[in-house]
């Protein structure tokens, strides 16, 4: 290129960096994420290895350990869709209406992101507890909130609802109105507009987002830790059940559990980067942070 | 299909975009509205589309008033600026969008649909380039596949928002000679948003020039051009000069001193409005004088500015001068409009 040609003994671009700072630089990376991530990782496979595959598939295979599986699954697969229709709703409000308390809403979506998870339980105990008018009335008709599954759901919800409607927002808003209007202008219904028209254009920031928050529905400790009452087979979920192990001094079963958690983490992981290799930019573009 | 403008007013909060706009459209008329950005041109195609609704006034499609209509009910063609396509979908089914999205019994067989949208894509010249992608095409072509789009159902009126706006010029001059020849061919009552006025008096059978959200002045090219009946439309169409007159019983003065032109505007302090060649060179007699600040030559004339107070606060406009007259920078020359409009 013409810089090269004028300046030939420094080939390089005017924002990159001199070739000591650039190596510096991947290597903190690299270490930090030796140290912080691989190294702990590797610590919890490696103890599972060590204990063998029998133990590991007498952990699982434990009816508690089934149980909290089960919780937990079953958790992630209500919440994510739960928020995935809010997550749609609340970006598509902010991103192409006008309305009053607009930075409000916005504003109220980061909430969960701010606020410690242990508040966001504690919110459902101040609300349902037994103390309360509500909590004792919904148990008496068989509905009991709080130390149930209902609970463990509420606070779920809570904590992951940021995650799509976040990641939706930026890409709505930067795609503006302009195909839906030309979609009903062309006759279509309200419906029409948004499955033919709407929703293939966020597709891979929902995908994205729905993933996240899969991610962090099923690792969700805090919040969840405080409404479940910690009963074991019951409202157990896979994180209370590793501490819970590890509290009994069940340590090779609390890290059998614990890389079935990260496991479960990795795939959503790797999901995530297979979908970014193969539509890079369209991926990133509603990433938030 | 005729289209009426009945006194519509349109707000958006406390901000008036339209003051009881009244416009009548004949059917096949190729109307452009002309304006600078914020003079509600835009605000009014829309509002006849359907996409925003009046707060006062009435739309009538032929007899039918569609005021309150949905999009869906008008059945209106609408190419957006940016033309807004469905970057997911390829040409084909772009422009078979609008058949597809109807109900079961509206809806034409599959392979109707197919005949129709080979035909339109056939008629905007994009035969081959039906499997592509909006994102393959440039931007003429994209333009072209939004207009077939639009004309696939059948829509009553084609309405068009800056049609050319997002396109190079060489571009732009092909596909406006184009779309008339288009509309002459289909015959659709189209209405088109520009702010080019070269676009506007070039394409359209009628320009509605418009200002602040009124209509200024509904009339041809012609019209416009040469009998422009608001200070805004004549300094807005085409290039003006504008000086500060006194009018006093139908006598012009200028700077205290009489020009010797007359009016049937009524008494009081006025401006003079005339083209830049509308001018004739004086001797002697009245006549509005200046000294030549700077001059530039196009190719068949030369454009003078001139300072038309003689230095005392400075009144400057352009003049065309004729080739052969000697004149240069610093020389005062002596000059009236033969045609002008006082307001």
């Amino acid at each position: 290129m013409a810089d090269q040609q004028s300046a030939p003994h420094h080939p390089r671009d005017a924002v990159s960096e001199p070739a000591l700072v650039r190596w510096l630089l991947i290597l903190i990376s690299a270490i930090f994420l030796a140290l912080f991530l691989v190294v702990p990782l590797g610590t919890v496979v490696g103890r599972v290895v060590v204990a063998g595959w029998g133990s590991f598939v007498d952990t699982i295979s434990e009816s508690d350990t089934q149980s909290a599986i089960r919780l937990t699954l079953s958790v992630a697969a209500l919440a994510v869709p739960f928020n995935l229709v809010f997550g749609i709703a609340a970006a598509w409000a902010i991103a192409k209406f006008e309305f009053k308390g607009k930075t409000f809403l916005t504003t109220l979506i980061d909430l969960p992101f701010s606020v410690s998870p242990v508040i966001s339980g504690l919110v459902y105990v101040l609300l349902f507890g037994a103390d309360t008018w509500l909590g004792p009335q919904l148990k008496a008709m068989g509905f009991p909130i709080i130390f149930a599954f209902p609970g463990i759901f509420l606070a779920t919800v809570f904590v992951t609802f940021p995650f799509i409607a976040r990641e939706l927002i930026p890409l709505m808003q930067a795609q503006g109105t302009a195909d839906e209007e030309a979609a009903i202008s062309l006759g279509a219904s309200g419906w029409q507009t948004f499955i033919r028209v709407t929703l293939p254009n966020i597709k891979w920031a929902l995908l994205y987002g729905v993933l996240l928050c899969n991610a962090r529905a099923m690792g969700e400790f805090g919040a969840v830790s405080v409404v479940s009452g910690h009963v074991r087979g019951k409202t157990e979920t896979m994180p209370l059940h590793i501490e819970a192990l590890y509290n009994d001094y069940s340590t090779d079963g609390a890290f059998a559990v614990a890389s079935l958690l990260a496991a479960l983490a990795l795939v959503t992981l790797i999901l995530r980067t297979l979908l970014e290799v193969k539509f890079g930019a369209d991926v990133g573009n509603g990433r938030h942070k | 299909m005729d289209i009426r403008i009945d006194k519509i007013r349109k707000e958006f909060g406390d901000f008036p975009a339209l003051h009881d706009v009244s416009l009548n459209i004949r059917s096949g008329e190729l109307i452009a509205l002309l304006g600078p950005s914020g003079s509600g041109k835009t605000t009014l195609l829309r509002l006849v589309a359907g996409l925003e609704y009046p707060s006062q006034g009435r739309i009538l499609f032929g007899e039918e008033d569609a005021s309150w209509k949905s999009v869906q009910e008008r059945n209106v063609g609408f190419v957006f600026q940016h033309y807004a396509l469905f970057k997911h979908m390829t040409v084909f089914d772009n422009v078979a969008f609008g058949l597809r999205v109807r109900g079961s019994k509206d809806r034409p067989p599959k392979a109707e649909i197919r005949r129709r949208v080979e035909e339109l894509i056939d008629m905007v010249q994009l035969s081959g380039m039906e499997s592509r992608y909006p994102g393959q095409l440039s931007g003429g072509q994209r333009q072209r596949v939004a207009l077939a789009r639009a004309m696939a159902i059948e829509p009553r009126v084609l309405l068009l928002d800056e049609p050319f706006g997002a396109l190079d010029a060489k571009v732009r001059k092909d596909l406006r000679k184009w779309l008339r020849e288009f509309h002459d061919r289909t015959g659709h009552t189209t209405l088109f948003v520009t702010h080019d006025q070269e676009e506007a008096l070039e394409l359209a059978d009628r320009v509605v020039v418009m200002s602040q959200g009124k209509i200024e002045q509904v009339g041809s090219a012609d019209d416009i051009y040469d009998r422009p009946q608001s200070a805004f439309v004549f300094s807005f169409v085409g290039d003006s000069a504008k000086l500060p007159v006194t009018v006093a019983n139908g006598d012009v003065t200028f700077r205290g001193a009489p020009t010797g032109l007359r009016t049937s505007v009524g008494n009081g302090e006025k401006h003079i409005f005339f083209r830049p060649r509308d001018i004739a060179l004086q001797d002697d007699g009245p006549a509005f004088e200046g000294r030549i600040l700077s001059m530039r030559r196009l190719a068949g004339a030369r454009i003078a500015e001139i300072d038309a107070g003689l230095g005392e606060g400075a009144e400057r406009v352009e003049i065309e001068l004729p080739l052969g007259v000697p004149a240069e920078q610093g020389s005062v020359i002596r000059f009236l409009p033969h045609r002008f409009a006082i307001f």
